[in-house]
């Protein structure tokens, strides 16, 4: 039965207008098999609209988007057996009980009989929620019930999940458990994932697809976006000097040393100095630097290796930042 | 067939959760129980009279009681059925459960259909309550079973037809109340359409009060069977069905 296929989802030029508006703008990407994906984009930068057209919810205005190999619009019906969504809102009936909307759920997607009843305990079990399944949802915490939309989108186990914003609204230990949780379902389940928080997609994802105003502005891992923004390889380095040597001779020591374009004072604070050694494009200077440092007889407290945090990338890439960062 | 199942069952779970089933239960009750009531005490005070009399005119407990509580009965369903599909899909849309319904591998007529049953259904249960009144009938009296049971096979179908037409209109709102007002102003119009040919004769007269579905449940309550009028009320929840098909489909071009 399954279509043969490359990528887990693969979406080409995929355009979705409004009477008004276009909320995604020709947008390619894939994922593969297993990857954690985070979707990130300010507010209104069509995340949801992506999501919904992955999930058969709306057809796109153009291009394609495919599934486990089918195609969203020819074959809804393949691609939503194989898809768990959890909105950014979760699709719960407030007037039934836990238990009793994990099974109409699951029926929804095609489960019967003892199937079902193991399924049910299973998520349950998985997302915490069994100790309140007999509760109403109307009930329940707004954790309980994100929880509780988690367990409705693995219920029948599916290739892939979609989630969106699945921490939004909640407290700090609510969205760690949500973290947890879906860190424990990576493997199993290819996961897309949206958010505008960048720590969540730092904690959580593989790969990163920075959307804005319809467009995607970035695909890359996490740690390839952050590197390739800086462009070269840049430290932050602390240490004592003997007392005699000030903050110029250590300055001009460390830029004698070939592979170091630029050296900074950063500040002084009791008798150690902080500089930010940045080298040259395609060399690494540490070694040379760790070793002057000690062969001049000073004391090196730390050497760590700067990258433009998340954040800073996300807001030069999205605009947010007007004089584009420090490169 | 199976998710259709699915859905209706969680629709009647809901029913039964909400106050709406019970307050429409009682007022069935209520009402049904008092129209029988009082068509019987007139029947009866009009037999002791015709007796009194001398007379013996023939009176018939279908004709005195079942048909007129029967038409009573058809016109507060007209009223109350927008109630029972008001939240059909605009609950769904206002709580976002919609996104669940039409991301799950189930077509969108069975989602349809398995809401409208559960209205039916329901509906099939008010009926229930009037049957009960009537089984006194049979129990101190005759009456001819053949007009009562076609009787509530016109009422069914009446009902049937507004609550697809009710389902219809709570596609296009997430507001039960709008819902219910609409479906109560369509249930109103309906209505009165039945008047037209009352002071007009002409075509379009003629034509309205065709639509209108009370004037088809008058033949069914007498006890009978008009295939123009049992063809009215299917092709009424067809239409009402493929209505909200189309709204639903719509809904998801444009969300």
């Amino acid at each position: 039965m399954a279509v043969p296929y490359i990528h887990m989802i693969q979406v080409e030029g995929l355009t979705k207008r409004y009477a008004r508006h276009i909320a995604v703008d020709n947008i390619s990407f894939s994922v593969d098999k297993g990857e954690i994906v985070g979707f990130l984009g300010p507010n209104g930068a069509g995340k949801t609209t992506t999501m919904r057209v992955l999930t058969c919810f709306m057809p796109p205005s153009d291009g394609t988007a495919t599934v486990a190999g089918y195609d969203v619009f020819k074959k809804p019906m393949e691609v939503k057996k194989r898809i768990g969504y959890l909105p950014e809102a979760p699709p719960v009936y407030p007037e039934m009980s836990v238990g009793a909307y994990l099974a109409f759920v699951g029926r929804l997607k095609g489960m019967t009989g003892p199937d079902l009843k193991r399924r049910v305990d299973e998520v349950s079990e998985r997302c915490a929620v069994a100790d309140v399944r007999n509760r109403l949802i109307s009930k329940l915490s707004k954790g309980y019930r994100q929880r509780v939309g988690l367990a409705q989108a693995i219920i029948h186990n599916p290739e892939v999940l979609i989630l969106d914003e699945p921490t939004s609204g909640l407290d700090p230990k609510q969205i760690n458990e949500t973290r947890e949780l879906i860190k424990n379902l990576a493997g199993e389940h290819t996961i897309i994932l949206s958010t505008h928080i960048l720590p969540e997609v730092e904690a959580i994802c593989q790969k990163i697809v920075i959307i804005n105003k319809g467009h995607i502005v970035a695909t890359d891992s996490v740690e390839n976006l952050t590197h390739r923004m800086r462009g070269s390889d840049a430290i932050s380095l602390e240490l004592e000097t003997d007392g005699i040597a000030g903050q110029s001779d250590v300055q001009q020591r460390l830029e004698s040393l070939s592979g170091v374009s630029k050296v900074l004072f950063k500040h002084a604070t009791d008798h150690k100095l902080t500089f930010e050694v940045e080298s040259l494009p395609g060399h690494s200077a540490r070694a040379d630097v760790a070793r002057s440092v000690v062969n001049a007889g000073w004391n090196l407290f730390e050497m760590k290796s700067l990258s433009y945090s998340l954040e800073e990338v996300f807001l030069q890439l999205t605009g947010g930042m007007p004089d584009g960062g420090q490169q | 067939m199976r998710n259709v199942w699915t859905i209706c069952r969680r629709e009647l779970y809901s029913y039964f959760v909400s106050p709406i089933a019970w307050v429409l239960l009682t007022v069935f009750a209520f009402l049904g129980g008092y129209f029988t009531y009082a068509a019987s005490a007139f029947f009866v005070k009009d037999s002791l009279q015709s007796q009194m009399m001398g007379q013996s005119m023939p009176m018939n407990l279908n004709d005195r009681i079942i048909v007129p509580v029967l038409s009573n009965v058809a016109v507060i369903a007209l009223f109350l059925l927008p109630l029972l599909a008001m939240r059909l899909f605009a609950e769904e849309k206002r709580q976002g459960t919609i996104e669940l319904l039409v991301t799950s591998p189930v077509h969108d007529l069975e989602i349809i259909l398995g809401k409208w049953l559960s209205a039916v259904l329901m509906y099939g249960a008010l009926l229930l309550l009037i049957l009960a009144d009537f089984s006194f009938l049979f129990v101190y009296g005759n009456p001819d079973w053949k007009p009562v049971a076609l009787g509530f096979v016109g009422l069914f179908l009446q009902g049937a037809s507004i609550l697809a037409l009710c389902t219809f209109i709570s596609t296009l709102t997430k507001n039960q109340i709008v819902a219910a007002a609409i479906g109560f102003a369509l249930a109103l119009i309906l209505f009165v359409l039945s008047w037209a040919t009352a002071f007009d004769s002409s075509g379009v007269a003629q034509v309205l009060s065709y639509i209108s579905i009370v004037s088809h449940f008058d033949s069914f309550s007498r006890g009978v069977l008009d295939s123009k009028d049992f063809i009215f009320y299917l092709s009424m929840i067809f239409f009402g069905l493929f209505l909200t098909a189309r709204s639903l489909e719509s809904m998801r071009w444009r969300a």
